[in-house]
């Protein structure tokens, strides 16, 4: 290419850089985030996210020379000039923004505080030119790392990533070792009053960086040595591994804390449901929209059966274990009943319908008219939590150890269906319904079942979710419950069972983990679908025979990114 | 023949059959007891019918936008309905401030052509900047991989205009024209639901004639009937495809903006609900089919105007207003289960693509 192409191209990727970096900020995370500290006195999150958009869109600089030729200076300085025009645009916007203050009024986040930020609590003097000279410099650094072996350079940039994350997790992880005697003394020790500590940081980044150069610089040793091992030796190992993360699990609740406990029965409760929704998305591939709808069927179900509510006309009283089977026999026939009139439907018009038919559930459930049986807007109240034995279920933690059970079981019934007979059947339908039917595959059986069985275990989710709650409102059911679970599966990678496990950790877990991601959740949520959809529709950790059908479709040179900063 | 259909017959089937027959007599007695009741005037059908057809028509611009993306790509632009919203709120930037000056009263005619301009030429960017970045690198993809995007970038749109602009509320300035009605015996119409229905309908007709008479119209027709066979006649299938989202685009913005100066406000989230009744309403009429559209819209409209009144008020039923979108989203169902192609009728949703 010739030189004035190269600078061209570069100049576009800069603006396009910088056109998000703007975009980051007016939206308002950049303000949010300088309110979390990832290396105390030193640096925030909101900075972070600046000099991430720097690095990127450097990298974006970097990624037109393919090959052998980006390793070399003209990479690094079109790297940097990138980055330099990234950081004109925010320069530009903090200039117009203190120009002119009335700009307010349309973009909300265009504040004195977002200056400030984008200068870097300098003067503007100081501050701009200093945001042009770190957009050049960051930007530079993709270039530069391509003259690394690859041992240092995944060293550099997961050291980095640690750092950030567990600085991030200050709160959480700061709380949690306060109660235990010999850990108390070390997070004092790494982290301060917002985000880690100078030395903590240091330290941190040693660890990880030492780790990821062996695993680079010696990890063929271990992998030969693990490929040697013969089926009998590895299975054990397996086992071993398996038993080691169920043990993990068990102890983490108790020790973890109340706040951590919540997070991890909001993360089992979709992941439960998530295992539900892969049978019918993922397995049979039947688009469904409206899964809240059988979340909420299990949830009043067992409201109405286990609740001594005297707001409604029936409230049984009984215990939860009796609720809980009645809500999953009725759930499948729920969804036995809506799968019905849809079997001849097809795939983007069965999405509208079965969001159709969770906005119907919601209506009903919200409307005066179903009042006197479902409580309407108030609220479903007095729903008693589970007795195992003598124990009353009550905590957070605890109620995890059933939502843990639950998922287990769940878990395994997804991966005995997967590769049973029942299984093919569905993803024979999923591929093409006429050849399916012409195999002598019985649509209309698999469809309900798949549809069937969905349901039941949403409503496994719904009731454990009424139980957890202890009053469930109609407004809580709605169609976003549906696209968290869709998305989580979709990100998680559709049809895999671990990537359901993945999917939810990473779009349920981190938001409520981090409450300022959580206020952009949603926003996130889209662009990483959009992103995910046109780069690895997969998702993180695909089944094989996804990987192949969506791989002959995929862009070539998308996972670059991956492998760089895996 | 008959024996041939019944032969054919499933249990299924029969369930279907039962469940339409219930829902169609509880529609018949609800309103047989309703109308014998007589809780309401004349005045008050009217009214609501007339706010049917206002709404019908705004319902049926949009719908336009799904049934032209729909018969091209055969895909559901899920994101349609932030494009219809998006027009209306950038435009209200320029309506507030016209209006906080007076302007807006003074010239009402000035005023109001510059926010349809603003809104449609929005809503039109939007579209093609969504088909650019979004669609068009999944144009081959296995059917699902479009559809989710369509949803992400939905919910994006959504949250970055509530974001950006934050969450406090947008109120539309009244005009004082528009407020003003027309009365003959007991019946009120006024300017600006006659105002609404007119626009919608010339809008309509000038997108008809467009696609009937022009070249370009044709070569529209062309792409949706078949994509490859068209190519082969040397019709630029990438620029068609354009400008049949630009033309979604710009209907959406105006229809955004009729639905604005009906409801009063913009919010970052207004787009959805009517989003999923005009595609609601562009199956009714027949997916791909433009006059569908415009019969479906209508259609639907005046239905939930009038369904929650007429079917199940006089069964005791209370605050059956709440119950608006519920008959909305059944109609839908029974639509796709009873008759898929549609009241003007293109059966797309069996085939495969």
């Amino acid at each position: 290419m010739t030189q004035k192409a190269t600078l061209l191209t570069t100049l576009k990727l800069g603006a396009l850089g910088g056109l998000m970096a703007v975009f980051i900020a007016l939206v308002g995370m950049v303000e949010a985030f300088t309110a979390r500290g990832i290396i105390t006195g030193v640096i925030d999150m909101g900075r972070t996210l600046i000099l991430i958009s720097f690095f990127f869109t450097g990298y974006l600089g970097v990624r037109q020379f393919h090959g052998a030729s980006s390793r070399s200076v003209q990479a690094i300085v079109y790297g940097a000039l990138a980055g330099l025009i990234c950081a004109a645009f925010l320069l530009a916007l903090a200039i117009l923004q203190s120009a002119l203050p009335s700009s307010r009024n349309i973009f909300v986040n265009a504040t004195p505080e977002l200056s400030n930020a984008l200068s870097f609590g300098q003067s503007f003097s100081v501050g701009l030119p200093l945001l042009l000279v770190l957009g050049a410099v960051v930007g530079a650094l993709p270039g530069i790392v391509q003259f690394l072996p690859l041992s240092i350079r995944r060293g550099l940039l997961n050291g980095l990533a640690w750092v950030i994350l567990v600085g991030l997790l200050q709160e959480l992880i700061t709380v949690t070792f306060r109660s235990i005697p010999g850990l108390r003394e070390l997070s004092n020790f790494m982290f301060a009053q917002s985000g880690l500590s100078i030395l903590g940081a240091v330290i941190l980044f040693a660890i990880v960086f030492g780790v990821e150069w062996f695993r680079v610089a010696r990890g063929n040793m271990v992998r030969e040595r693990y490929a040697r091992l013969d089926p009998a030796r590895r299975r054990v190992l397996n086992l071993g591994g398996l038993a080691l993360l169920v043990l993990i699990l068990l102890i983490a609740p108790a020790i973890l804390g109340v706040f951590v406990g919540s997070v991890l029965v909001q993360v089992g409760l979709y992941t439960l449901m998530g295992f539900g929704l892969n049978i019918v998305v993922g397995f049979a591939g039947l688009l469904d929209l409206g899964y809240v709808a059988f979340f909420a069927i299990g949830a009043y179900t067992t409201a109405m059966l286990t609740s001594t509510s005297k707001e409604v006309a029936f409230a049984g009283g009984f215990p939860f274990w009796v609720g809980l089977p009645v809500a999953i026999v009725v759930c499948l026939f729920a969804g036995f009943l809506l799968g019905v009139p849809v079997l001849k439907v097809r795939g983007d018009y069965l999405a509208i319908v079965t969001l159709g038919f969770g906005e119907i559930i919601r209506l009903l459930a919200l409307s005066d008219f179903l009042k006197p049986y479902l409580a309407g807007s108030r609220g479903f109240e007095l729903i008693p939590k589970p007795f195992v034995g003598p124990f009353e279920l009550k905590d957070p933690q605890q109620l995890f150890y059933l939502i843990l059970a639950g998922c287990l079981i769940v878990g395994y019934i997804s991966v005995r269906l997967k590769n049973s007979r029942q299984g093919r059947a569905w993803m024979a339908v999923r591929e093409d319904e006429d050849v399916a039917q012409s195999m002598g595959i019985n649509l209309v059986a698999t469809k309900l079942l798949a549809f069937g069985m969905g349901a039941a275990f949403a409503g496994i989710g719904g009731a454990i979710n009424a139980s957890y709650l202890a009053i469930i409102y109609p407004h809580s059911m709605n169609l976003l419950v549906s696209i968290n679970v869709l998305a989580l599966i979709i990100i998680g990678g559709m049809g895999s069972i671990p990537g359901v496990i993945v999917g939810a950790l990473a779009l349920v877990g981190l938001p409520e983990l981090l409450r300022e991601l959580g206020d952009f959740r949603l926003l996130i949520y889209g662009a990483v679908l959009v992103i995910m959809m046109l780069m690895r529709p997969e998702g993180l950790m695909p089944e094989a025979r996804r990987a192949m059908e969506l791989e002959e479709f995929r862009e070539k040179d998308a996972p670059a990114i991956e492998a760089s900063v895996s | 023949m008959l024996r041939q259909r019944l032969a054919r017959l499933e249990l299924t089937d029969i369930f279907v059959y039962l469940l339409g027959a219930a829902i169609l007599a509880l529609v018949i007695v609800g309103s047989i007891l309703t109308l014998s009741q007589g809780k309401y005037s004349p005045r008050a059908w009217f009214d609501l019918v007339l706010f049917g057809v206002t709404l019908g028509s705004i319902y049926a611009l949009i719908a336009l936008g799904y049934t032209l993306v729909y018969g091209i790509l055969r895909m559901i632009n899920f994101a349609h309905s932030e494009i219809f919203m998006s027009g209306p709120y950038i435009a209200y930037f320029f309506a507030d401030a016209l209006g906080k000056t007076g302007f807006a009263n003074q010239n009402p005619v000035l005023t109001l052509l510059l926010i349809f301009f603003v809104a449609m030429l929005t809503s039109l960017l939007l579209a093609i900047l969504l088909e650019r970045v979004a669609y068009r690198p999944l144009r081959g993809a296995p059917r699902l991989v479009p559809l989710i995007t369509a949803i992400g970038a939905s919910f994006f749109l959504q949250y970055t205009f509530f974001r950006l602009f934050g969450p406090n509320l947008k109120v539309y300035p009244e005009f004082d024209a528009l407020a003003a009605s027309v009365t003959f015996s007991e019946f009120k119409i006024t300017y600006l639901q006659i105002f609404v229905i007119v626009v919608a309908a010339v809008l309509m007709l000038a997108l008809h004639q467009f696609v009937q008479r022009t070249r370009t119209g044709k070569a529209m027709r062309a792409v949706a009937v078949d994509r490859e066979t068209a190519a082969l006649m040397g019709i630029n299938v990438d620029r068609i495809i354009v400008t049949t989202f630009a033309l979604g685009g710009l209907l959406a913005g105006a229809a955004g903006v009729l639905y604005v100066l009906v409801f009063n406000q913009v919010s970052a989230f207004m787009g959805f609900v009517p989003g999923i009744k005009a595609f609601t309403a562009a199956v009714l009429g027949g997916i791909g089919n433009i006059p569908g559209a415009m019969v479906g819209g209508l259609f639907l409209g005046v239905v939930e105007s009038l369904g929650p009144t007429l079917f199940l008020d006089g069964l005791g039923i209370p605050a059956p207003y709440q119950l608006k979108d519920a008959i909305a989203f059944t109609m839908l169902v029974l639509v796709l289960i009873f008759r898929p192609a549609g009241i003007l009728g293109e059966v797309l949703t069996e085939k495969k693509a």
